[in-house]
């Protein structure tokens, strides 16, 4: 049966997982530059030895309250096309290796923006995780120009 | 794709961009074999080429224009501009199928013989007529350049029971094919043009002998393999001995290799990365005191520069390289349409980033089709107006402060102001009450509107509607610029202006609310400090920010607002305000802190962040912090700047509100001077307020004096004498009328107001305008004319009664500081006054020559002056409105267009003029 490696991260105390193949770094982020008039969920640019990485918050995407200012941040590095991102989270678990197989259907009660951003669910010992699809967190782009076409009209 | 092909296709398509350009010029002076001869040799080299490659459908169509080409060359068939587009036709089809071949690899199906037929029909000089092609080729001269034959063992005589009139080359041995070319005639026309490949001749060998025998190489095993490098040989001594009088001609081409865009493309983003590391350096090693690495640090600074601008060069083009096809659409355009049209390019060696000449080429080709198609008239117009036949268009480049100029002028029709204010109406770009207040060039403008075309016909050429919108936004895409300037009867011209290079950029940094953002420097004009101690004050007006600087009123926008920001810092003063230029309009941006420049290299922006207008990219600064670079162009729009886009507005206009409306407030400066009740004048009026240490007055025979940054500034104390303050500090209202200062010594300075200034008493104090209600208050408005005429300025001491009944009166005074004064003095004596300070604002005001009893105009400023007279005289309806000119000087005192003309300086004599002339319409009427 085949199976995904699985980086564990939490999010407001959720725990959730992105497949390890997405995922380029995990760095500490520091000194991010805000972005005056982006969305909300852009946190602003950063320097990752040398490259210009675009923030975005993972909380304010799930529309969870924002971090506490001396909470703990971690970024996880991804490639997105030529274009690079760090999605921030609070922490960073460990690498689970789990079976697809196990892997069940995201409730279909759930909150309408977490559901687009989960591809699956796991049943795990400590707590379920959640299977965050790196390339649907990212989309946010496409809705917040909805946003405007619908205010503009 | 085959290396062999990839590098035909890309000399070909270079070779076919000479050829159309070349072939224009040809068509133009028939007489120059230069040209056609260099026309010949490339047309030869890709018919050899493609036989070699075994394209056999591009070489037919090659061939067949070849021979029209040497029936040319040989005077046998005379020029003419049918048979030019003809050869132009070949030509576009030898384009088309070299583009097949480029995404197909393989020449497409099906063949040309209808082109083909023609082009051999016209090289028969028998156009319509059908024959038989193959056996009887026209009658040619034999080969001219006898001399330049190398002397070749094995040639093969002419066999003599050959016809006459059948063309036999001793070097290939056999019968020239119908339209085929000798070897040695081949020579002839390479020798005499300069060939490129001077300095790599084992290239130029193989290049002309693959051109020169292809078939034969093919065909024939016995091909004489010793002639062709030695009639090279030949050619290439001969060639190079004319060098250098060709090289006058042609650019000259010198040692180069081809190398892949890409691996430029790549080096610079490598020296991109390695200046940014380089500023990383230099900035720690810069908080070292006394560090080891500073020598070789600054080695190696100057090594990046000096590789940075290196490879900047790589990327230069001339300019004209974006210009080869133009010569082809301007003739092309003058056929389509019947205009004759003179195209003079200027400057296409100015270089600049090949990336941007890119992005220029398409625009200025749609301009270029607009200049034809809209610009030009039809020949028989031109001739009814008294213009040459033939119009002209002018291209030109010039490097200019970081910037490339382009300039596109041409001698037609103009823009039709009307026209396009009526389209704008129409198509809802403007508001009717725009419509009457925008200024003629503000109306040009528009045509820059997205969907605005004028055009009342669609042509083949241009009149789709999506014309110069699209030019104006592709040219701002790459930080340019573009205005027009337009005289309706003489012509349009465009400027534009863009950046040499997109990948570095020199940035100002600039703080606000805690955080960087970087500006290009090149939209920079200057940078002010504001503050309450500075002369420059931010101001505002129905909550909209203005900059008081210099004379003129600039729009401002705290960055803070821009981006959205909470501006903590509003109440803070001192800020600076940086003035920036985009397109034709200024504004300022208002910002906390001006760090420094530094040369960035710009980032592309994330996708996620596109839609942000008020960037354009982002960048990694020398400490190591990413920053955002603003986009003076978003900005401008976002801040509306865009509706009035000439940006400054000069003071008057407010003024004139006021005078002539009388119910629109203005600044008032209110202070005592002499006794407790208050006086007033509009602040606008006075350029600084001071507070002078009353030991610093110096006594001379006309009065007291002050120095005063530099020079000697008269003080004339408004209440009998400089007695107020006895010590310490005496205020002074310091007036600047453009050659000297003046300062007025008050008593004290009381408030700085907003109000409407309307004079309800008047008064024949001296010195005194009348009494307002200011602030509430009973309020003296000061006549401040009075007081520099006291300091030995020109104004005479008293002011004359007014007109018994109001009348009205239209003052046309460029100068700020004038029209400010005169327009209080005037409504004062018993003129209702508007005021204009230029012909625009006069035809954007909608003024009506019935308002007015009486038109003043100050002819000092003469162009602008000028060009109002002209405006007035060559209407009728403002005949008979007398005209009053002013002018300090003695020689333009008689003028005839004026039913009076008075010195500035004589306001008794200026008054009783007016009196007298506004009297002389009723008479007439």
């Amino acid at each position: 049966m085949s199976s995904t490696e699985y980086i564990t991260l939490y999010i407001g105390g959720q725990l959730f997982g992105a497949a390890v193949s997405r995922i380029h770094d995990v760095f500490a982020p520091e000194s991010i530059t805000p972005v005056p008039l982006a969305t909300k969920e852009v946190a602003g640019l950063l320097n990752l030895r040398g490259r210009i990485v675009t923030a975005i918050d993972a909380r304010s995407r799930l529309g969870l309250p924002k971090r506490e200012d001396d909470a703990s941040v971690m970024a996880i590095g991804i490639e997105k096309g030529t274009e690079s991102f760090g999605l921030l989270i609070d922490e960073v678990g460990e690498v689970k290796t789990l079976d697809d197989g196990d892997r069940e259907d995201v409730p279909s009660n759930l909150d309408p923006v977490w559901a687009q951003i989960a591809s699956g669910v796991y049943r795990l010992d400590d707590g379920l995780l959640v299977v965050i699809d790196i390339d649907k967190i990212l989309a946010f782009e496409s809705e917040t120009d909805a946003d405007r076409g619908a205010k503009a009209a | 794709m085959d290396d062999l092909l990839s590098e035909f296709l890309t000399e070909t398509s270079e070779s076919l961009e000479v050829i159309d350009s070349e072939l224009v010029r040809f068509e133009a002076e028939p007489n120059d074999q230069g040209i056609l001869n260099n026309v010949f040799r490339l047309v030869h080299t890709i018919k050899g080429t493609c036989g070699f490659l075994g394209l056999p459908r591009l070489e037919a169509v090659a061939h067949a224009g070849e021979t029209l080409l040497g029936k040319f060359r040989d005077g046998t068939i005379e020029v003419t501009p049918p048979l030019v587009t003809l050869v132009l036709e070949s030509i576009d089809q030898i384009k088309a199928l070299l583009a097949h071949l480029e995404n197909h690899e393989t020449e497409p199906e099906g063949d040309d013989a209808e082109l083909i037929s023609r082009l051999e029909k016209a090289a028969d000089g028998e156009l319509g007529t059908p024959e038989p092609v193959a056996e009887a080729p026209a009658p040619a001269p034999q080969p001219a350049a006898a001399e330049a034959k190398p002397a070749a063992s094995d040639k093969k005589p002419r066999p003599a029971n050959l016809a006459d009139d059948v063309r036999w080359d001793e070097d290939l041995g056999r019968e020239l094919r119908p339209g085929e070319v000798s070897l040695a005639e081949l020579e002839a026309a390479f020798a005499s043009v300069e060939v490129e490949d001077f300095s790599n001749p084992p290239d130029a060998t193989e290049e002309t002998a693959e051109a020169a025998a292809p078939e034969a190489a093919a065909s024939d095993a016995e091909e004489p393999e010793a002639v062709t490098p030695a009639a090279v040989a030949a050619a290439i001594e001969k060639a190079v001995a004319n060098e250098p009088e060709m090289a006058s001609n042609t650019p000259r081409a010198s040692q180069s290799i081809r190398v892949n865009v890409d691996v430029l493309e790549h080096l610079m983003n490598m020296v991109s990365e390695l200046v940014l590391t380089r500023n990383q350096l230099l900035q720690m090693v810069r908080q070292m005191d006394d560090s080891e690495f500073k020598t070789p640090l600054q080695r190696l600074s100057n090594v990046t520069g000096e590789l940075q601008d290196a490879v900047m060069k790589t990327r230069m083009q001339p300019i004209g390289n974006a210009w080869k096809k133009i010569p082809r659409i301007v003739r092309d355009a003058a056929q389509d349409l019947n205009k004759k049209i003179k195209l003079v390019m200027e400057g296409d060696q100015t270089e600049l980033d090949r990336q941007v000449l890119e992005l220029i080429r398409d625009p200025l080709t749609h301009m270029i089709r607009n200049s034809c198609d809209h610009g030009l008239e039809l020949p028989s117009d031109r001739m009814a107006v008294g213009k040459p036949e033939e119009g002209t268009i002018i291209l030109r480049a010039y490097h200019e402060g970081g910037h490339i100029h382009i300039e596109l002028r041409d001698d037609g029709a103009g823009l039709k102001t009307a026209r396009i204010r009526q389209k704008a109406l129409d198509n809802g770009v403007i508001t009717p009450e725009e419509a009457t207040t925008m200024t003629e060039a503000q109306i040009h403008r528009l045509i820059f509107a997205p969907g605005f075309s004028t055009a009342e016909k669609v042509t083949n050429l241009s009149g789709r509607g999506v014309g110069m919108d699209v030019v104006r936004t592709n040219i701002e895409l790459i930080g340019g610029a573009i205005d027009l300037v337009s005289r309706e009867g003489e012509g349009t011209t465009f400027t534009i202006k863009i950046p040499l290079t997109l990948a570095i950029v020199s940035a100002l940094i600039v703080g606000s609310q805690g955080q960087r953002f970087a500006v290009p420097q090149l939209s920079v004009v200057e940078l002010v400090r504001t503050g309450s101690n500075s002369e420059n004050k931010i101001e505002s007006i129905n909550g909209t920010q203005v900059l008081r600087l210099r004379d003129r009123l600039l729009p401002v926008l705290p960055l803070a607002n821009a981006l959205k920001l909470d501006d903590t810092n509003a109440e803070n003063k001192n800020r600076f305000v940086i003035v920036m230029q985009v397109a034709s309009q200024r504004f300022g941006l208002v910002v906390d802190e001006v760090f420094d420049t530094e040369e960035i290299v710009v980032k592309p922006i994330n996708s996620v962040l596109r839609d942000i207008t008020e960037y354009s990219g982002s960048t990694i600064l020398g400490d190591g912090s990413v920053i955002m670079i603003l986009d003076p162009n978003g900005i401008s729009k976002l801040a509306a700047f865009d509706k009035s886009t000439t940006g400054t507005k000069p003071v008057v206009q407010e003024t004139r509100k006021i005078v002539s409306r009388g119910d629109q407030k203005t600044s008032l400066l209110v202070f005592s001077a002499g006794s407790a009740e208050p006086k007033a004048c509009p602040l606008s009026l006075v350029t600084r307020l001071e507070e002078i240490e009353v030991d610093r007055f110096e006594m001379t025979n006309k009065g007291p004096v002050v120095q005063y940054r530099g020079q000697l500034m008269p003080v004339i104390p408004m209440s009998g004498g400089l007695t107020a303050n006895e010590e310490g500090r005496q205020p002074v209202l310091v007036v600047n009328n453009g050659d000297s200062v003046v300062g007025i010594g008050v008593d004290k300075v009381l408030d700085i107001t907003e109000d409407v200034l309307k004079v309800a008493i008047g008064d024949t104090t001296p010195g005194v305008l009348g009494t307002a209600v200011i602030g509430g208050k009973a309020t003296e408005v000061i006549d401040i004319g009075h007081f520099l005429g006291q300091a030995d300025y020109d104004w005479a001491k008293a002011m004359s009664e007014g007109p018994k009944e109001p009348k009205s009166l239209l003052l046309f005074e460029s100068h700020d500081f004038f029209r400010n004064m005169l327009a209080p003095l005037l409504e004062a004596s018993g003129y209702r006054v508007t005021t204009v300070s230029s012909v625009e604002e006069a035809l954007a005001a909608n003024i009506e020559p019935s308002d007015f009893d009486v038109v003043l105009a100050d002819i000092d400023n003469d162009a602008e002056a000028r060009a109002f007279v002209d405006k007035l005289s060559t209407d009728a309806e403002w005949a008979d409105v007398p005209r009053v000119a002013m002018s300090n000087r003695e020689e333009s005192l008689v003028t005839p267009d004026f039913a009076g003309c008075v010195r500035k300086s004589d306001r008794h004599g200026l008054l009783a003029v007016l009196d007298q002339t506004a009297s002389l319409k009723g008479q007439a009427a």
